[in-house]
Order: structure tokens, then C-alpha cells, then sequence
């Protein structure tokens, strides 16, 4: 499963069969797999024994109260945080052993983050934001943007190509970064609580919109949120509290 | 549903006979269940009775004799006073739910692990309403009614998510009792 290319177009595949997202198929092997995670802040626990799993295509929710660990379990599987103890493995390969070249490399070609606000370049237009990880992956300019401006179209704000984050909506910047988280072509989209700073039917259109095109592209996501409604749109459920999965956490 | 105070609210706008009160309420409430003749008939009689409307005519526009009614001076006001009260929000909690967990405390049951359970049977219901309303070509009234739905379930979702956080204290307070 590497013969994916780098900054793929939309509508391009990825060389594996579509997901039908009903989240029933499942591979063999998980394409990110944590295993007993245990974090603290400082004297703070913030994961106990943390063990999930995320297969290639599907749309995990982890959900939780706040302060539950929710972030910082997305944080040690983007290899954003090492854990205290645990492991956690992606395509076979586990974080913790790779040297932090290697890491933020894979961060840069195979993962793609969101989170609630302020990721995007506020001097850079919507266009040019959604080209740069593409530009600093090596890609060229124009083609670059041609590729951002087809991610734009696709997340329905095509028409803010030239605009900057402050001139945008709330929702529009989001779904600039979406388009930017995905641009490169990422097998896992880390996405910390999305539609957290936007009101509710913008939050629901962005939620649609991750949702439809990371099956669409075959893209996996975590999904970070505390609301129900949000974790609708993934295909499974893992519920923290207190830095521990609660039984029955993952719901088929 | 007061059915005395809608066929008044549809007198309001002038007299009429009991078959086009049934008409036009069908047409004003089309989600509702439909009005049977008799109970149209019925209610005319008894606001005859109490006042509130009275008969305007009898005519037959060369079909069968059909009796026109309107409203009183005394039924315009009591429609006002009606359709500015307020309804009580929520007066009694009956859910079963809710049943469920105080009876699961009560007979030592597991109330957390019942809320665990149902709690992922809402999401899973959650998932498939998401998904029926996202799916392609889905009507506006689809989108409306899932999101109702959604929201609904929500709630409960979160009196689940509370309810656990206070199981411990409410347990002790039903065993105190």
C-alpha cells in the first residue's frame, strides 16, 4: 500500500479498494495501533493504558469531557507527543523508534492535522495556504496551486481563492484547512475538535464535508470532538474518561 | 392538542360548515392525523353549547343542506386567551430512560453499564440518521426531520453523560430513602 502518489488531485484513488464507510470492512493489519499509552502532564495523568486502533479508510470519533485525554491521545498518535510508555505503531513501523528526521517527515507526507482555529497563514491567501504543503513537499508552484485550487472546489470554497483567513468566515476558514490537511494526500487526518469554534449548521457543513471527502479520497481520520452530533459522522466511537477507554468504548 | 380551539382558530377567518373545517384543517396540518368527520361535528356542537360559536345558516348550493357556523365575540376571546398561553414545558417526566436507571438503583442493579449500552445504541442511531440526511439528494424535509431527531437524541445523550457523572451520588440518595 505505498504506491499512492504525493499531492494527488481529487477524484484520484489510492490504489485500494473505495471505502463504503459503513466501517464493517476492515484490513488485517490497523494503520495506526496504540498500545497501552500512558501520558501524564507534569504529576497530571492524562492516559492510563491507553490501547485503539485506526483502520486504513475509516472516520474514528474519540469523544470525552473535557480534560478526558481526548487531545493528547490524538497528540502521541501523530507522533505530535511521545508517550510515557506504550507504543504506537503506524503501517508496522513504530513512532517511538524513528529517529525525529524520519518522524516529521512521515508527519509531513502521510498525516495531515486540523484543529479547532488558527492554522492557517493569516498573510497568505486561502490558495496559497492550501498549496504550501504541497510547495514544501517540493512540488512547483503553479502546479501547486493548480492542485489547491481543485482541493478549494472540492470543499466548497473555491470562490475564497484570493481571499485571506480574515476575510473569510469562520467556516470557510475551516474548510480552507481542511483542504490544506489534505492536499498532500494523507493515509490519516488528525482532526482536533473541527467544528469547536464554529456555530452549529457551520459546524455541521464542515463535519459533512471532511467527512464525504476523506471517504471519498480513502483517508482516515481521527476525529477529536465532545459533540455527539459531530461523532455521527464517524464510523466508530471510542469514548474517554479520566484518561481511560470506557467499556463497550468502540461501537461498530 | 385542543381540537375545540383549532376548528375556532379556523373560524376566525369566517363562517363555515363542518365539512370545509375538515377540509382546511387536513390542508393546515398536513403531518397531523386527519380529522374525522364525526369529531368535527361533535366539537361544533359542544362550542354551540359552551358559547363560543354559534350557527351563522343553514344553505345546500344545491347539494346536500349544510349548516355554516361561526364564532362568538365570547369564542374570539377565549382563541386569543388559548393561543397566547403558555404551553407547559415539559410537566411530567415519563421517560423510560430515565425509568430504567432509578429502577436499576432501586433493585441493585448496573445503571451504568445500561447507560453505557444505550448510550451506544443512541450513537449508533445517531450515525444512521447522519447518514440519511447526508446522502445525496436528500430532502429538505429529510435534512429537517433527522436534525430534529439528531438533536432529540442529543439531549439525551447528554442527561446520560450527567447521569453517570452523578450515579454515585444518587445512588446514595436512593438508598438513603
Amino acid at each position: 500500500m505505498s504506491n499512492r502518489s504525493k499531492g494527488s488531485g481529487p477524484g484520484e484513488g489510492r490504489g485500494g479498494s473505495p471505502v463504503d464507510g459503513t466501517g464493517t470492512g476492515s484490513t488485517a493489519q490497523p494503520l495506526l495501533a496504540a498500545r497501552g499509552l500512558v501520558k501524564a502532564h507534569g504529576r497530571t495523568p492524562a492516559l492510563r493504558d491507553v490501547s485503539v486502533e485506526l483502520r486504513a479508510g475509516e472516520i474514528l470519533a474519540v469523544t470525552g469531557p473535557s480534560g478526558s485525554g481526548k487531545s493528547t491521545l490524538l497528540h502521541c498518535l501523530a507522533g505530535i507527543v511521545r508517550p510515557d510508555a506504550g507504543s504506537v505503531a503506524y503501517d508496522g513501523r513504530r513512532l517511538e523508534e524513528l529517529p525525529e528526521k524520519r518522524l516529521s517527515e512521515l508527519r509531513r507526507t502521510d498525516f495531515g492535522v486540523v484543529f479547532q482555529f488558527g492554522q492557517l497563514v493569516p498573510e497568505l491567501t486561502a490558495l496559497d495556504n492550501v498549496a504550501l504543503p504541497l510547495m514544501l513537499a517540493g512540488t512547483g508552484r503553479s502546479l501547486a496551486r493548480e492542485r489547491a485550487g481543485e482541493w478549494l472546489e472540492r470543499f466548497g470554497v473555491r470562490g475564497q481563492a484570493k481571499a485571506r483567513p480574515g476575510e473569510m468566515s469562520g467556516g470557510q476558514a475551516q474548510r480552507a484547512a481542511l483542504a490544506r490537511a489534505l492536499v498532500t494526500g494523507p493515509r490519516v487526518v488528525f482532526a482536533d475538535e473541527p467544528t469547536g469554534a464554529l456555530d452549529s449548521l457551520a459546524g455541521e457543513q464542515v463535519m459533512a464535508a471532511l467527512a464525504h471527502t476523506a471517504r471519498e479520497a480513502g483517508t482516515a481520520v481521527l476525529l477529536v470532538t465532545h459533540d455527539a452530533r459531530v461523532a455521527a459522522y464517524a464510523d466508530r466511537e471510542a469514548r474517554l474518561r479520566d484518561g481511560t477507554l470506557t467499556p463497550l468504548e468502540v461501537t461498530a | 392538542m385542543s381540537t375545540r380551539h383549532v376548528l375556532l382558530g379556523l373560524l376566525a377567518s369566517g363562517p363555515s360548515h363542518g365539512y370545509d373545517l375538515k377540509r382546511r384543517h387536513d390542508e393546515q396540518f398536513p403531518e397531523a392525523r386527519p380529522l374525522a368527520y364525526g369529531q368535527v361535528y361533535t366539537t361544533l356542537q359542544r362550542l354551540v353549547r359552551d358559547g363560543l360559536a354559534e350557527v351563522d345558516g343553514t344553505g345546500s348550493d344545491g347539494g346536500p343542506e349544510r349548516t355554516a357556523y361561526r364564532a362568538t365575540e365570547e369564542g374570539t376571546r377565549e382563541l386569543s386567551r388559548w393561543a397566547g398561553e403558555i404551553t407547559p414545558p415539559a410537566p411530567f417526566v415519563t421517560n423510560e430512560i430515565f425509568a430504567k436507571v432509578v429502577v436499576s438503583i432501586l433493585s441493585g442493579g448496573d445503571p451504568a453499564a445500561y447507560l453505557r449500552a444505550q448510550r451506544a445504541a443512541h450513537m449508533g442511531r445517531m450515525r444512521e440518521l447522519t447518514a440519511v440526511k447526508s446522502a445525496a439528494g436528500a430532502g429538505l424535509a429529510t435534512v429537517l426531520s433527522a436534525d430534529y431527531a439528531l438533536n432529540h437524541l442529543d439531549a439525551d445523550l447528554r442527561w446520560m453523560t450527567t447521569t453517570e457523572d452523578r450515579l454515585t451520588t444518587l445512588t446514595a440518595e436512593v438508598d438513603a430513602a
